[in-house]
């Protein structure tokens, strides 16, 4: 896996968005933005009402991931070309669970949709019609999601990555600067854990740094390269755009990201929690 | 928020629900007068990212930090950007207009 491998840019999809087998989807954080406009050709998937549990904490299962993409005219050898705003965060969500549910043709748009519109590209709002297909999907592999029995096992042991912000990793704050400040659980991160900001792998356009540039930040960071790496956030949402550059960009073998994160790992009884600048 | 709400946040920001235990920054982003279509994103003192919203239709932006010194930055079509020195207390809403 390497970087062209998963990263189109923006003539790309000027250039291949009308070839049949590629499918553009637009999975935004703010899921309106799509009805004000998106790149032609390509169709909406909201990552709160279309990829997760309505009941449960969870995600949708691998019947409903069948359902939907069906729905949505997508067969399982398309190219599935993802993008969307605040530098691919829920593009790259999205893209971690066709991967999960073993979708084996899936990129990203590298900037994603601020890059584009900062560039000025067209935005249209007609919406394309796509035939239904049969979407034939996997098990989960789980070979890239950690639950909370193995975060807390590899404490000391794994590489566990913290990619809020610095201030959330310290316990001053419980979510993003963007959103209220109201959460039930404790502050603060899992102890040993490295504090990489999500945010700090992309340039102020969105687009991916180059893989120098990750190696040394992480590596900086105290990230060691000969061991495995799990990866969390709040919600998993942001954690799943640094697997994508841990696991799809960088190519490390053994990267997971733990969907739980800290509103499941700060809520837990018993567990040791770090407050603090320090690992 | 309950967690199931995610991170997302509609264009221009989230809405105020409780003001008294927030610290507050949030304004409106022009060019000649009109609204402009672009990014807010705040930085730390550190200058490191911390959250970034789209502007909305009336070129709003706000965010619930921490107290103390932040950095506004927008980007806009053209290579617009502009970064604003802001500085956020509990319970204060701090106003930052930005004209480019």
């Amino acid at each position: 896996m390497s970087r062209s491998d998963v990263l189109v840019d923006a003539d790309w999809v000027e250039a291949h968005r009308d070839d049949p087998g590629v499918v553009l989807v637009e999975v935004d954080e703010d899921t309106s933005a799509y009805d004000k406009g998106h790149i032609r050709g390509a169709i909406k998937i909201d990552w709160k009402t279309d990829l997760q549990d309505p009941v449960r904490r969870d995600f949708v299962d691998r019947e409903g991931f069948e359902t939907l993409l069906s729905e949505r005219g997508i067969a399982g050898d398309d190219t599935v070309v993802l993008y969307g705003g605040n530098n691919n965060w829920f593009a790259a969500y999205a893209y971690w669970y066709f991967k999960l549910y073993g979708h084996q043709d899936v990129k990203l748009l590298d900037g994603g949709r601020k890059k584009w519109e900062l560039d000025s590209r067209e935005l249209v709002t007609e919406v394309p019609h796509r035939a239904a297909t049969s979407y034939h999907a996997r098990e989960q592999d789980k070979s890239i999601r950690a639950f909370r029995d193995e975060v807390v096992a590899a404490i000391g042991s794994e590489n566990l990555i913290d990619v809020r912000s610095p201030d959330e990793f310290a316990g001053r704050l419980l979510a993003p600067a963007h959103l209220p400040q109201e959460q039930a659980q404790r502050g603060g991160h899992i102890p040993t854990a490295r504090n990489v900001p999500w945010s700090k792998a992309a340039e102020d356009d969105g687009t991916f740094k180059s893989d120098d540039a990750l190696r040394t930040l992480y590596g900086d960071a105290g990230v060691n390269f000969d061991i495995d790496t799990i990866a969390y956030c709040r919600i998993g949402e942001r954690s799943a755009h640094t697997w994508f550059v841990m696991h799809e960009l960088l190519g490390q073998p053994n990267v997971k990201n733990y969907d739980g994160s800290w509103t499941e790992y700060g809520s837990l009884v018993g567990v040791p929690i770090k407050l603090g600048d320090e690992s | 928020m309950a967690a199931s709400a995610g991170c997302g946040a509609p264009a221009g920001g989230a809405e105020v629900t409780d003001a008294g235990s927030q610290a507050i920054v949030q304004g409106k982003v022009t060019r000649e007068g009109a609204p402009v279509s672009g990014y807010a994103r705040l930085l730390n003192s550190g200058g490191d990212f911390v959250a970034e919203v789209p502007l909305g239709a009336d070129g709003g932006f706000r965010f619930f930090a921490a107290p103390g010194d932040w950095t506004l930055r927008v980007l806009a079509p053209g290579g617009i950007k502009a970064d604003r020195q802001v500085s956020a207390s509990t319970g204060e809403i701090a106003e930052l207009d930005v004209a480019v």
